[in-house]
């Protein structure tokens, strides 16, 4: 390591960390893929991955690297991991409801199996969590409790996202008072609402000195 | 429904643990834990239950309630034990649940 090296190193134990893996992680059709895209557009102008109604559409780890998020002064380098949503049960015969054939269907949920497997084994491979959950939905799903639970033990900093709140039904006001002592950031993924509020955050929170 | 007690569970270690309420499960039976699982726990035993799904094991239903943060002492004496519910998802579905109340139905198999 040059002298260099280090003396930017020193001034990063100092000042905080620049350049952080972000996973986002939730149960299917929460918005995650729609908000890696968000983010990635917002600062790269390209997107993550390609979104649908039928869940589990995102059945492989996906990443954009090196988004550059700026917030006044402040920046931070992120990586961002788009995370297959974590589910307890996977039926065949539910993806067989948005017209896919059996064998289709069949597939998709092998995949989707594989992709929670593989979404679970990648909390070991990130810096800091964004846990999306769905504003219109009971945020006590064990999805939610089991990810929030391993993100608390493993002392990972996280923030609760609560997407969708340009929908009829959303109730973010519910996610704050059942999570009261984690930051909630209520958003629109998908009209792009209150994303400033939620890049501060980010800087702020996963640019923090561990 | 079968009740476990602490004791049974206690004697196992983790792994040994997941298995037997995974085996348990698969055989259509519906689990009610006294110990209850960790959050780690509950993670592994999702990634385990992903890895037998097939047409005739779709997954599982468990509910638990959220580990409150430690404080000193149960960081001095060892987390604390919460109750976990857990049977396959063909035969149990919740209903309903908030910080204190799970309600779950039971299908007739």
């Amino acid at each position: 390591m040059g002298l260099l090296d280090r003396i930017s190193g020193f001034i990063l134990s100092l000042f905080g960390k620049k350049h952080v893996r972000i996973g986002i992680y939730g149960p299917p059709n929460a918005g995650k893929t729609t908000l890696a895209n968000r983010i990635a557009k917002d600062w790269t102008g390209e997107i993550v991955g390609e979104v649908s109604e039928i869940p589990h559409e995102t059945r492989k780890i996906q990443k954009k690297d090196k988004v550059i998020i700026k917030n006044g002064k402040s920046s931070l380098t992120i990586d961002i991991i788009d995370t297959p949503g974590i589910a307890t049960k996977i039926d065949f015969h539910d993806f067989m409801e948005y017209g896919l054939v059996e064998e289709e269907a069949k597939k998709r949920a092998k995949e989707a199996t594989e992709g929670v497997i593989e979404a679970i084994k990648w909390l070991d491979n990130v810096d800091g969590v964004i846990l999306l959950m769905d504003s219109t939905k009971n945020p006590f799903t064990q999805v939610n409790i089991t990810i929030l639970g391993n993100l608390e033990a493993r002392e990972l900093p996280f923030i609760i996202v609560a997407n969708k709140i340009d929908l009829d039904g959303s109730t973010p006001a519910t996610l704050k008072s059942a999570f009261p002592k984690h930051d909630v950031i209520p958003i629109s993924a998908l009209e792009g609402i209150n994303m400033d509020l939620l890049y501060e955050t980010m800087v702020r929170k996963f640019g923090k000195r561990k | 429904m079968s009740f476990i007690a602490q004791e049974k569970l206690n004697n196992l270690n983790s792994e040994e643990k997941l298995k037997f309420i995974l085996k348990e499960v698969k055989k259509g039976h519906i689990l009610v834990l006294e110990s209850g699982l960790s959050s780690e726990e509950q993670a592994k035993l999702i990634e385990m239950t992903m890895e037998d799904i097939n047409d005739g094991f779709v997954g599982i239903e468990m509910e638990s309630y959220m580990e409150e943060k430690k404080g000193f002492w149960q960081k001095f004496f060892g987390k604390r034990n919460r109750m976990t519910i857990v049977g396959p998802a063909d035969k149990l579905k919740t209903i309903y649940r908030d910080k204190e109340v799970i309600k779950t139905i039971i299908k007739a198999g």
